[in-house]
């Protein structure tokens, strides 16, 4: 057989690589371009090197904010995975009541997420709003604009409201999947409720609890609008999440250069972040499979 | 501890599943239940396990009334057509799980699940996991953790399906000398005739709902009482004739003439259907009185060794059933021999009148 040979491949290949570098690496590059350089203005610029990096790393306020970060993607997965399990398992599966039930949980995740600030930033007012008012009216002094930590519940609290509808949504999927039989199998064993959960919902919910976690936590890693418009990051800086800092420091500050070295440290946690979770699903899945 | 279904029925939106079903299954029987998707099948097995309750109609275990009384309160497995485990408890495990739930000692449990492993021949793989291992091997894993228990009933709904002929008829074998020594009550079912001669017992007809028939398999094979069950209970399905008897002759579809002979005698004159194993018609000549019938070739049907050959002439269609693999071209004309000693006889409502006399009964 004769093999051709010509570099017309290349042209096959030219939409994707235009693509890719229009939309991912010009930007990060840019972003690489700005860490490394000190700039005053657009003429004036100088080689700083790693300075940015080690001044970003070194910056309390930041990793105040880092800490905070964490602490928040965790207090919620915490309570959107078990939450959303729980509200998945009352869900009804049958007839009318089952569309509504969807509608219902569904309709949280419909609403623009600065809308979602504003409702919960009305919502938890101590003179007007139903739920900050009523707070106080049964004698709890709840100010989330002057205590630091109403304004992490309430935060947290609108976070929980907001995207728990995720978790339960695919949850329900998932327990719709497992085939009658199984639930057949385990009443004919006699097992018990809680076996039933434990040993053929839970193993059967994996695979859409690792989506529900990996989503929840970019997602909440990234949070900006929703504290943005409720607290504003404060009172002070409890409530200033990476993000956050982020634009108050590119834009607000203009630094663009500890900025842009911040994004790309930014960037490769979250990178680092997703690699570990991948990593364990491997593994979890290798586990299984032999 | 026998099992009585009496008059039961189930009524589902209006539609009915199940039409006064009246069966006595005894212990130590192997039960085969016939018949097509949406025969009822697994509506009976679910209402013979307590999953689900019978419109009306009555359940007895031993005499006792059990139609109310759900599965938790019963003793009884179940295996699925498809392989039903605990995903993430190992095979060791996932047989033990209905003995953790009795609460027996680990002692007890250790023994029984391993001499139930030994009879499925799964003790190389109790520590994997259900997904690590075959499909054999996992419907064996479901089949051991349903005898583990030692049930009075064991509920086999379609098991085989989903594995590979080979593998089908092996577990097969198996499944009939399992149930040799035991005493509880098997059910099978199936869709599949060949399956149900295989596992021989009683087999039960089931179509559209209603019990058509209930006896031994051999029995049920060579004398069933209709046409439904006769076409049924055939692979490929018995042949069908219109006929018409007269004082001295059988006409089929007014252009086949033969003599009435000792077998049809008894026959009243009328109309009538006459049906035929396809394994019955030949290609060459048995008996003297075989009718020859000129015919063109439609399909031959390769079915491992064997071939189906159909075959029409202007007034009808017959398969025949031949053994080792042979090649016809479309259209050819053959003769087939159609044997008149050969035949069972359907009156207009389809209830059989004659069936064909078997050598040793």
């Amino acid at each position: 057989m004769n093999k051709i040979e010509n570099n017309k491949a290349w042209f096959l290949v030219l939409p994707v690589f235009i693509l890719v570098a229009f939309s991912a690496i010009i930007p990060l590059m840019t972003v690489v371009n700005y860490s490394v350089q000190d700039i005053f203005d657009p003429s004036t610029r100088y080689f700083v090197g790693t300075e940015w990096f080690v001044q970003v790393m070194h910056d309390a306020e930041l990793q105040a904010a880092l800490l905070r970060q964490f602490v928040f993607s965790l207090t919620i997965l915490s309570i959107e995975i078990p939450l959303g399990i729980g509200v998945a398992l009352l869900m009804p599966t049958k007839g009318k009541a089952a569309s509504l039930g969807l509608i219902l949980v569904a309709i949280p995740l419909l609403i623009p997420w600065n809308v979602v600030g504003t409702i919960w930033q009305i919502y938890g007012r101590a003179d007007i709003g139903l739920f900050g008012a009523a707070l106080n009216a049964i004698g709890i002094e709840y100010n989330y604009a002057s205590n630091p930590t109403h304004a992490w519940l309430t935060v947290v609290l609108m976070d929980v409201w907001h995207w728990t509808p995720l978790v339960a949504l695919l949850c329900y999927s998932g327990l719709r999947a497992i085939p009658e039989m199984y639930y057949q199998a385990a009443r004919i064993d006699k097992a018990s409720r809680w076996a039933v959960f434990r040993y053929i919902q839970l193993p059967k919910l994996t695979n859409v609890l690792i989506i529900g976690v990996l989503l929840r936590f970019m997602d909440s890693f990234m949070i900006y609008t929703e504290p943005f418009v409720l607290t504003g990051g404060g009172p002070g800086n409890t409530t200033t999440f990476l993000s956050q800092s982020l634009v108050k420091q590119a834009i607000g500050q203009f630094d663009l250069g500890p900025a842009a070295a911040f994004s790309l440290v930014y960037f490769l946690i979250i990178l680092l972040v997703c690699w570990l979770f991948y990593t364990i699903i491997m593994n979890m899945q290798n586990d299984k499979r032999g | 501890m026998s099992l009585s279904l009496k008059n039961i029925t189930r009524i589902v939106d209006g539609e009915t599943w199940l039409s006064d079903i009246n069966l006595t299954l005894e212990p130590g029987s192997f039960n085969v239940l016939l018949g097509r998707t949406r025969a009822g099948k697994t509506s009976l097995m679910r209402i013979m396990a307590g999953l689900d309750r019978p419109t009306s109609g009555q359940l007895f275990m031993n005499g006792v009334d059990v139609t109310g009384v759900p599965v938790r309160e019963r003793n009884i497995s179940m295996v699925y057509q498809q392989f039903i485990n605990y995903p993430n408890l190992t095979v060791y495990e996932n047989i033990a799980s209905p003995l953790r739930l009795a609460k027996l000692s680990e002692s007890v449990i250790r023994q029984r699940v391993q001499e139930t492993a030994e009879l499925l021949h799964i003790e190389p793989y109790l520590q994997r996991l259900p997904l690590q291992l075959s499909g054999g091997q996992q419907q064996r894993t479901a089949m051991a953790r349903a005898l583990v228990k030692e049930s009075q009933i064991i509920l086999f709904d379609e098991p085989l399906v989903n594995l590979d002929y080979k593998l089908r008829e092996e577990l097969r074998t198996e499944l009939r000398s399992l149930f040799k020594e035991r005493n509880c009550i098997a059910v099978y079912a199936t869709t599949e005739p060949n399956e149900a001669l295989a596992l021989s017992g009683n087999t039960a007809v089931l179509h559209e709902g209603k019990l058509l028939q209930m006896g031994p398999t051999e029995q049920v094979y060579h004398k069933p009482l209709d046409i439904i069950t006769a076409e049924m209970f055939s692979e490929p399905p018995i042949n069908i004739v219109h006929g018409r008897v007269s004082d001295t002759e059988v006409t089929f579809d007014e252009t086949v003439h033969f003599q009435l002979n000792s077998d049809l005698r008894h026959l009243t004159p009328g109309d009538y259907k006459f049906g035929v194993r396809a394994s019955h018609v030949g290609l060459v000549p048995h008996a003297d009185d075989d009718l020859e019938l000129p015919v063109k070739v439609e399909l031959a049907e390769i079915s491992g060794s064997e071939t189906f050959l159909h075959v029409k002439n202007p007034h009808f269609d017959l398969v025949l059933h031949l053994s080792g693999v042979h090649e016809y071209s479309v259209d050819k004309d053959i003769k087939i021999y159609f044997p008149t000693h050969k035949l069972y006889a359907f009156d207009t409502q389809g209830q059989l009148v004659h069936a064909p006399h078997r050598v040793g009964g």
